[in-house]
């Protein structure tokens, strides 16, 4: 199946409570599956078609501020309006999932895929000092695998959680094993679970409010402290990514997604012709895999940041090896995907 | 001593709804809110409730309901309360849920998310304060602002070449199939006051029916913005706002459903 199809599917086996999206290209069929499922028949889950990304995040704030399990998808012009919804979800410390399809930019750009959202979607985005937890997918796999990984980080945290995929990952098709059906959560099970939610006064517990703002300076800063040092736990103990031939390698290729797909097959392409070089893949972008590229560093000649941009994660690269080795970016622009082969002419050229 | 031990038995003729706790407001005297507030928390509790209320404060000067009236609150970014008033609603189908919101919030950066919620009958309340103003940033010019009236965005009072006309989002929700109950109220005088309690009454009632979407206006003053005396603009609202924006309900489908 599509890997948008494989992001549907999985919610309803997760016990994802609720979804709440806007259609847009090349993501359309997240939506689509899910109203073909008619999951409302089945587990229960709320599947709501809003009338805007704008609303459908705000819905997904109301529907994570009951402790429920909720998501939302869209694609890069849609995201850029969720941006105010995320950043209250962020300060409002909520715990939900947001699916970008990323298509090509500025503006309206193309529908073809793209990377081009790796600031937006790690550098926080909206406004406010924040981050969100960000899960980079390679293939209709982990599309599915991803979407119960999100939800358990989300909820771990507290933090709303992104899976950051691209248009040739959620459009491509692929066998794919989708999770084991578990049951959606009872509402006594929400209640304990989340004793922060408002799920109204159960019991005659005190009133439990959601809300981003504090008006008074000196608290804002312990709020804000707070949540950093949630952001360094997070940093600590998250990281995951996937290393690939990476033990006899001269020159290394950091890439995510379907970059880290190509890099794959440029590797096998490179090494037919003497060069070692091998591949880290971050799989969570934020937190970046900060000390596995800074050990990389020291054992490499060079490393090339591969992706379909005009080079982002470059950036978080170079911050991590520190000016030790050289660090190069190629990448494709307008939604056009790079071929293996120009990123083996990329390294030869770039080192 | 304990107020209660001060306060004889059956000497009780008026209190304060125990919803509304003691946080000193910070509304401004003579402001419609602080008896809106008290409307809303006497009806959660009359209903019973309190236990299964869920919330959705604005931004704007009702930004704090949420430290006043002692239920679950959700504070939503500016004017997108009914999206998350129809998520929690629909994840959490008997509970009552409902907005409060301003002119600013509901009728101008909101327009979009009332218009939807309302009109896919999504089973909410939704309370709506008109003083036709911006009062919490300081009186600018709202979506719901009079011809002729002065703010501080349109300091030589709102004209229709420069500014548009006012927007009677009431009149609007009252023609959307999603709405059960619309109706225009206010909190100036004790019989207006009880017409608005009951109609708070009968909105929640009605979503809780599932009957689909209600929306209760109330023109309100808005004394500091408006920078007159609260008796002088109660005066002023009876004079101008009520003739335009006309009191009374503007839909009632509840029996037929």
């Amino acid at each position: 199946m599509k890997g948008n199809e494989a992001i549907a599917h999985a919610a309803i086996r997760c016990g994802c409570d609720g979804y709440f999206g806007y259609p847009i290209t090349p993501q359309s069929e997240v939506l689509e599956t899910l109203a073909a499922e008619k999951p409302w028949e089945t587990t229960g889950m709320v599947v709501l078609q809003a009338e805007s990304e704008v609303s459908s995040i705000n819905m997904v704030y109301g529907g994570a501020s009951t402790g429920k399990r909720v998501m939302t998808s869209s694609s890069s012009p849609g995201v850029s309006l969720m941006q105010e919804g995320i950043s209250y979800m962020a300060g409002a410390e909520l715990p939900a999932l947001i699916v970008d399809v990323m298509r090509g930019g500025p503006g309206l750009g193309t529908i073809q895929p793209s990377q081009s959202d790796y600031f937006q979607a790690c550098k926080g985005g909206g406004h406010g000092d924040y981050h969100l937890i960000v899960l980079a997918p390679a293939s209709v796999q982990e599309m599915a695998d991803f979407v119960d990984l999100a939800f358990t980080l989300a909820f771990r945290y507290r933090n709303p959680a992104m899976i950051l995929a691209d248009g040739a990952i959620g459009q491509m098709m692929e066998k794919v094993v989708l999770p084991p059906f578990k049951p959606r959560r009872t509402e006594e099970e929400i209640i304990k679970e989340c004793p922060w939610a408002t799920t109204g006064r159960v019991g005659g517990r005190k009133p439990n409010i959601i809300t981003s703002l504090e008006l008074r300076s000196e608290e804002m800063e312990i709020i804000n402290n707070r949540i950093q040092a949630k952001y360094r736990e997070i940093e600590d103990k998250e990281v995951r990514f996937e290393e690939y031939l990476l033990d006899d390698a001269e020159y290394a290729i950091v890439a995510f997604g379907s970059a880290a797909r190509i890099a794959k097959k440029s590797i096998e392409i490179a090494r037919s012709q003497g060069i070692k070089v091998g591949l880290l893949r971050p799989i969570t972008l934020w937190p970046f895999p900060t000390r596995e590229v800074r050990k990389l560093a020291g054992k490499v000649k060079g490393i090339l940041s591969l992706e379909i941009n005009a080079g982002q994660m470059v950036e978080d690269i170079r911050l991590a090896v520190e000016g030790k080795v050289p660090v190069r970016h190629f990448g494709r622009l307008g939604g056009i995907i790079p071929d293996p082969d120009e990123v083996v002419d990329a390294l030869k050229r770039l080192f | 001593m304990t107020r209660e031990e001060i306060i004889e038995k059956g000497q009780v003729v008026y209190k304060k709804p125990t919803l509304l706790n003691d946080t000193p407001m910070h509304y401004c005297p003579g402001c419609s809110h602080g008896v809106v507030h008290k409307l809303v928390s006497e009806v959660i509790e009359e209903m019973g409730m309190t236990d299964k209320t869920i919330a959705i404060s604005p931004v704007g000067c009702a930004v704090f309901a949420y430290k006043y009236i002692d239920v679950d609150w959700q504070e939503a970014a500016h004017g997108r309360a009914p999206a998350l008033a129809s998520a929690t609603k629909r994840l959490w189908p008997d509970r009552l849920v409902f907005t409060y919101q301003g002119d600013g919030d509901l009728a101008c950066i909101g327009t979009a998310e009332t218009i939807h919620a309302l009109n896919r009958a999504e089973n909410i309340t939704i309370i709506f304060i008109n003083n036709a103003i911006y009062g919490m940033t300081g009186g600018q010019m709202a979506p719901t602002t009079l011809l002729g009236m002065k703010t501080a965005t349109c300091p030589y009072g709102r004209e229709v070449s420069l500014h548009g006309y006012p927007l009677k989002v009431t009149e609007i929700a009252a023609t959307l199939d999603g709405t059960c109950y619309v109706t225009r109220q206010a909190v100036h005088t004790v019989a207006a006051i009880n017409r608005a309690k009951k109609a708070i009454r009968k909105a929640f009632e009605y979503s809780m029916q599932g009957k689909g979407s209600n929306l209760v206006e109330i023109v309100s003053t808005c004394n500091s913005g408006w920078k007159m005396s609260p008796e002088k603009a109660n005066k002023w609202m009876e004079e101008n706002m009520f003739a335009f924006y006309h009191l009374g309900d503007l839909k009632d489908t509840g029996a037929d459903k």
